[in-house]
């Protein structure tokens, strides 16, 4: 017996947002051609080029020259750490990272540590808030080329103080990036930063499509061989399509953001209260005040998370995890591990604009059973 | 300091495996008494603290031999 398919996993890839779909189809026929060439196709994919800018730049609050588009959120996300490490090697050579970064922040710290380079990390509390006493005194640290947060969880949505951090930053004259993937096109941009990312099929833009932002008299240089592309900030030509379709839908995102934010604010709320309510031995993880609208994470006491997350899509439920037994490196998640709540057992809920109040009570009347269920298997009901 | 009162060995198991081991052997030592968890799965090194802090036992400390978590029964 196959369920309904609900699908509570935005955070991962939102689904194609209807503006999306018809910016990218209007764009198939008219951006095609090398935007940088001199015929009339090229002009046309230019005119198209330059009006996504224009438009992302405008939803995000930035200058149009500020910004590039990349070919995806983890390579914009490595362009911003490497970039910025990069343009003020001068200053030193220590990156300064919150403990809760997404995974293409910390890969691309790795790579500098493997160049010789320096990575601090900053530890988080509880609610996965990061420590601001320890965040200033690492920033203030001599040799800090770059420091990077978050700005909202992807894993836990909690938002992190990023208007504090940046002012920290600022005194210790050491530029901030801010990864907004989970924030671009949902909620405000916070203040203060001088290099920030996002992922287009975070808002519901198709996948393969990342901005870049670079403020101005910010030191950034590239990290890529040369490319003229972009202003120079990533290599090879873009998606236009792609890009165009991802302009359109951000900006349509943020046009309804304050609205989804009221619609599905209350629905993460219930299901925080119910999940704590109604499924035995559970901890709801992240700030419950604090946190992005549309996302929540709970893990399960005894619980395998992968034969949850099987069976949450048995019955229709597509749903993200940050329990080992869900990885490829079989690692807990590492923002779960740095906040020192419970791995296992771990599902994380992410609603979108399509999610409705039925999918929300339906996810919640069934999950209690599917965890007993799961339990009754383990024979560790009652323990 | 002394060493655990018992060794529950879970190498090889992979969570929530060792929690649940714990969770089984610990009401049937004494109150007070030091359980050590030998778990090689990295999971571990959140979980046992993490399940200590939820049933209120108290997380006595990890081992890197290994690796180890101490945990004490409190009640």
């Amino acid at each position: 017996m196959s369920a309904n398919p609900v699908y509570l996993d935005a955070a991962t890839a939102a689904p194609l947002h209807p503006v999306a779909r018809q910016a990218l189809l209007a764009a198939l026929d008219d951006g095609w051609a090398d935007p940088a060439k001199l015929y009339g196709q090229a002009r046309r994919a230019r005119q198209l080029l330059d009006a996504a800018r224009e438009a992302a730049a405008q939803t995000l609050g930035v200058r149009a020259d500020e910004l590039s588009f990349t070919p995806s959120g983890t390579a914009a996300a490595h362009a911003a750490v490497l970039g910025g490490l990069s343009g003020r090697r001068r200053a030193g050579a220590a990156l300064v990272h919150s403990a809760i970064e997404h995974s293409a922040v910390l890969h691309a710290a790795e790579r500098h540590v493997a160049g010789g380079g320096d990575a601090v990390c900053v530890p988080v509390d509880r609610l996965g808030r990061v420590d601001l006493d320890a965040w200033a005194a690492a920033v203030a640290a001599p040799g800090v080329a770059l420091a990077a947060l978050i700005g909202a969880s992807h894993e836990v949505a909690t938002v992190q103080p990023v208007p504090a951090a940046a002012e920290l930053c600022a005194e210790a004259g050491v530029p901030l990036y801010v990864d907004a993937a989970q924030l671009a096109g949902r909620a405000p941009l916070p203040a203060g930063w001088s290099v920030l990312s996002a992922s287009a099929h975070k808002w519901g833009g198709p996948p393969g499509v990342g901005v870049l932002v670079v403020r101005k008299g910010t030191r950034w240089e590239s990290p890529f061989p040369a490319d003229e592309r972009e202003s120079g900030r990533t290599p090879g030509v873009v998606n236009l399509p792609a890009v165009v379709a991802a302009a359109a839908s951000l900006r349509a995102a943020a046009a309804d953001a304050a609205a989804e934010a009221a619609r599905l604010a209350p629905l993460v709320d219930r299901i925080r209260a119910r999940v704590a309510a109604e499924v035995p031995d559970v901890e709801v993880v992240g700030d419950p005040v604090d946190r992005l609208p549309h996302l929540v994470t709970f893990s399960c006491l005894y619980v395998d998370g992968e034969a949850l997350l099987h069976a949450l899509d048995r019955r229709g439920f597509a749903v993200s995890s940050g329990s080992s037994c869900t990885s490829s490196t079989l690692r807990p998640s590492h923002v779960l591990e740095a906040m020192g709540v419970l791995s296992h057992g771990n599902v994380r809920v992410s609603l979108h604009r399509e999610t409705t109040e039925a999918d929300v009570d339906r996810f919640l009347a069934e999950l209690p059973g599917i965890v007993a269920g799961l339990r009754a298997e383990a024979g560790v009901t009652g323990l | 300091m002394s060493g655990p009162d018992e060794v529950l060995d879970c190498r090889g198991q992979r969570c929530p495996l060792p929690v649940i081991n714990l969770a089984r052997r610990l009401p049937e030592l004494p109150v007070g008494a030091v359980v050590r968890v030998l778990a090689d799965d990295p999971a571990a090194a959140v979980d046992i603290p993490a399940w200590c802090r939820m049933r209120g036992q108290e997380f006595v400390g990890a081992h890197p031999e290994g690796p180890g978590y101490d945990v004490r029964r409190r009640h």
